[in-house]
């Protein structure tokens, strides 16, 4: 009944190609993008949208990124992390040297740059895969932080090895870092970025770059009988993965936290995206959000719980409790669904199909 | 920390049964507390949490608050993750009527990143031992306290107390000191203090840095051991570090009384599963060591006897953490005190409290008052010196407690305060802060 598709026609090439063919789909997603660009910033305190959905956002950005090279190419990363802290160090290196480059500018250039160093440890995935990959990565997760931490030029020779934002703009005056930037400023501009990049991935892997992925993930051998070259269109999957992973990471550092040392972006980010795409559902972009919104807004939720309901217990218990519920609900869902969030998502639209007569 | 199944249910049935009697009044002054009881530096991190609120509750107990103002504390448990400690930051900043009057993150990574927070919030960030130690710099960090140390102020006394060891400044010509750190913000920081120090003594200075947690260090140790064979090792560790450290000096037998650790590589968890190797280990400390003092024995009488400590372990009260989480405790409330005596008796803003830390004066004979002489020193700030005097004395591990060994030692202003307003004045301009006129 409410998920009907019956009567929905298409006549042009055009409406069938459309990124959401389904009506039902196009006004879940518009009033999504609604309540995210409208209600949230009226709505929420500073704290909901600096505290609770900036690092949310950005996350899923990073996780989006991860889903494009495991999720959609089947090229397993631990180097997520270290991608990160590639896109921060080059947004504060950009941003220090050329004080009048816009944020915007920053952050594609920073992008671009984790691009290419994505690329250069993409280069093995032509001949190991699997765990294997997983371990080469793991290398440049483990070298890239120690390559920040150990040359000062990157971080302008500071003493302690942080960065920090200095203060940039959007339209002339209005701050989205610095300690002047509104929370609601640095909700809209991550939302906005965060939308149009995930908008970009979602018509990327509809395109002939995102099935050549999808083959080679599915079975490698075939897709390389059928034409499709394994070196290039593996390296272009860890471009754009690193692309995402370095935007997310300039984010980080400059609209979320504002400074950031290497640690930051250590070996427990990498496995924090990787259950985010495991948990939300590897090669979906719905999963990424998914996944990202439950590792990170379920752990702020119970802490917070125990206080909403005016219970008084110490904080070391809140703590111990939330790792216990936390990781039992890992296992839940993981036997419950092991395809991840997203796959629960689409069960769920199948039966709306055909509701009321289930079969 | 021993779970005590049995107390801890108690404690979430009398929680339950209190349901939406917690609502505190409003009169109360706000104390929002980041702490952090789990994650992988508990084992420090719960003395001085404890110590903080034990010395929180000691004057409530005992005294009724404030100037009759009753203090209400609220932690947030951060397990030291700097992303979690945002979280709490941002949680407990409206807290009270009159939301948190500072905040003490114990980590240096959540400290720079509230660095800038803070200034736009208007709650002033105290940092005793940790963070920026630039920050001493009033003019350009207003809102950044550092009292009552700085890690640069912490090298330059390894090093006066090692040149004294050694009989004298000149006698460290051509000796060689080797520095072993926690490869992060934290570790990095006595770095340029120890080559200007390196430069004008003319000793040999060779860098270990030991990646995080700091379980592995066999190789640094042995090229320590068989191949540098320095005069003294001075270490800036953090949790598992330390005791790894200590065995390692142990099994390359390298003399552990020539081996001085920061104030956070000196406490007793860092030393005690080290075994009899630790024996003779020294390291810096910024607060009195034991228990022996008048505040202890309140602390005792008024809360443990009656079953109001915080701390569930035998013997905490009074270790080095312990002691050090009531110091900060100490500068909180009196830094509440001086703004009370200016705003009058209610609770306090943060910018009513930055007023105060800026003219804060614990002096010696407060001290005494307090029942703590001896056991921290006393701490003058204005609104140019956040530091204060910055003093810091050597403790040494005899296997059963650390015994201090030397008497406060003064870093030398003349070489380390130029030194705070250089990089000071280089963080004012990357961020575009005008400093502040101090009269």
């Amino acid at each position: 009944m409410i998920y009907r598709e019956a009567g929905e026609f298409k006549s042009t090439y055009q409406a069938d190609q459309a990124i959401f063919p389904i009506r039902q789909d196009r006004w879940f997603i518009l009033a999504i993008l609604a309540i995210a660009f409208i209600v949230m910033p009226l709505v929420g305190s500073d704290y909901w949208l600096g505290t609770i959905m900036l690092p949310f956002l950005i996350l899923a950005l990073a996780a989006l990124g991860l889903n494009v090279l495991t999720g959609y190419a089947g090229l397993l990363s631990l180097g997520t992390g270290g991608f990160m802290a590639t896109g921060a160090f080059a947004a504060y290196k950009l941003a220090t040297m050329f004080p009048g480059l816009h944020i915007l500018a920053v952050l594609i250039m920073s992008g671009l740059i984790t691009a290419g160093v994505g690329i250069l440890f993409g280069i093995p995935s032509l001949r190991i895969k699997g765990f294997y990959l997983a371990v080469a990565t793991l290398a440049s997760q483990f070298f890239l932080i120690w390559m920040f931490n150990k040359f000062g030029w990157f971080t302008n020779y500071s003493a302690s090895g942080v960065i920090s934002a200095p203060p940039m703009t959007i339209f002339g005056d209005i701050y989205v870092t610095g300690p002047q930037a509104t929370a609601a400023a640095k909700y809209l501009f991550v939302l906005a970025v965060v939308a149009f990049l995930a908008l970009m991935i979602k018509n990327l892997v509809r395109s002939n770059m995102g099935r050549e992925w999808m083959a080679i993930r599915d079975m490698d051998i075939a897709a390389e009988i059928i034409g499709i070259k394994m070196l290039s269109t593996k390296l272009k999957a860890f471009a754009v993965s690193s692309f995402l992973c370095g935007i997310a990471g300039a984010l980080w550092a400059f609209i979320y936290t504002g400074s950031v040392e290497p640690a930051a972006f250590d070996i427990n980010r990498s496995f924090q995206i990787l259950f985010m795409v495991i948990i939300g559902g590897l090669g979906s972009i719905l999963g990424s959000f998914l996944g990202a919104a439950f590792i990170t807004l379920l752990p702020i939720f119970l802490s917070n719980a125990p206080h909403w309901f005016g219970m008084n217990i110490p904080v070391d218990m809140i703590s111990h409790i939330e790792s216990m519920v936390f990781g039992a609900l890992i296992i839940f869902f993981l036997i419950v669904e092991p395809h991840g969030l997203a796959r629960l998502w689409q069960i769920a639209k199948e039966k709306l199909r055909l509701w009321p007569f289930p079969y | 920390m021993k779970f005590n199944l049995k107390a801890s249910l108690l404690a979430a049935a009398v929680a339950m049964s209190s349901l939406l009697s917690a609502v505190q009044a409003a009169d109360d002054q706000y104390i929002g507390s980041l702490v952090y009881r789990t994650g992988p530096y508990a084992p420090g991190g719960i003395q001085w949490a404890d110590g903080f609120a034990d010395y929180v509750q000691l004057l409530n107990e005992r005294d009724g608050g404030i100037n009759g103002v009753k203090l209400t504390l609220e932690e947030c448990d951060t397990a030291y993750n700097t992303d979690k400690g945002l979280e709490c930051y941002e949680r407990l900043k409206k807290g009270g009527s009159t939301g948190m009057p500072a905040v003490m993150p114990l980590s240096t990574g959540i400290t720079y990143a509230l660095l800038d927070r803070v200034a736009a919030d208007k709650i002033p960030l105290i940092t005793s031992g940790y963070g920026r130690a630039d920050a001493a710099d009033g003019t350009v960090f207003p809102w950044v306290f550092v009292p009552p140390a700085t890690y640069w102020g912490g090298a330059d006394v390894a090093i006066q107390y090692i040149a004294k060891e050694m009989g004298g400044a000149d006698a460290m010509k051509g000796k060689k000191i080797a520095l072993v750190y926690h490869d992060s913000a934290f570790g990095k920081e006595p770095i340029k203090t120890l080559e200007a120090l390196a430069a004008k003594h003319g000793f040999e200075l060779s860098l270990h840095p030991v990646s995080p947690p700091g379980l592995e260090q066999k190789p640094i140790w042995t090229k320590i051991g068989r191949q540098i064979k320095p005069d003294y090792v001075i270490m800036y560790g953090w949790g598992v570090m330390n005791a790894t450290a200590i065995k390692e000096a142990a099994a390359v037998d390298f003399p552990r009384d020539k081996f001085i650790g920061i104030w956070w590589s000196g406490n007793e968890p860092d030393v005690i599963p080290a075994g009899d190797a630790a024996i003779g280990y020294k390291s810096l400390q910024f607060n009195g060591v034991g228990a022996g003092y008048p505040v202890h024995e309140a602390i005792k009488t008024n809360l443990y006897a009656k079953g109001k400590g915080s701390s569930k372990v035998e013997g905490d009260v009074g270790a080095v953490a312990y002691n050090r989480g009531m110091q900060s405790a100490v500068i909180l409330t009196e830094a509440l005190r001086t703004a009370m005596k200016e705003y009058g008796n209610k609770p306090m803003t943060g910018e009513q409290v930055q007023w105060a830390l800026d003219r804060l004066d614990v002096s010696a004979d407060r001290m005494k008052e307090l029942g703590a002489e001896g056991l921290f020193d006393p701490i003058k700030l204005t609104c140019a010196d956040h530091l204060g005097q910055g003093r810091v004395q050597v403790a040494q591990w005899d296997g059963k407690a650390f015994k201090a060994i030397s008497d406060w030692i003064q870093p030398n202003d003349e070489m380390i305060r130029p030194m705070y307003k250089d990089s000071a004045a280089a963080y004012a301009k990357e961020k575009g802060i005008t400093p502040r006129e101090c009269k």
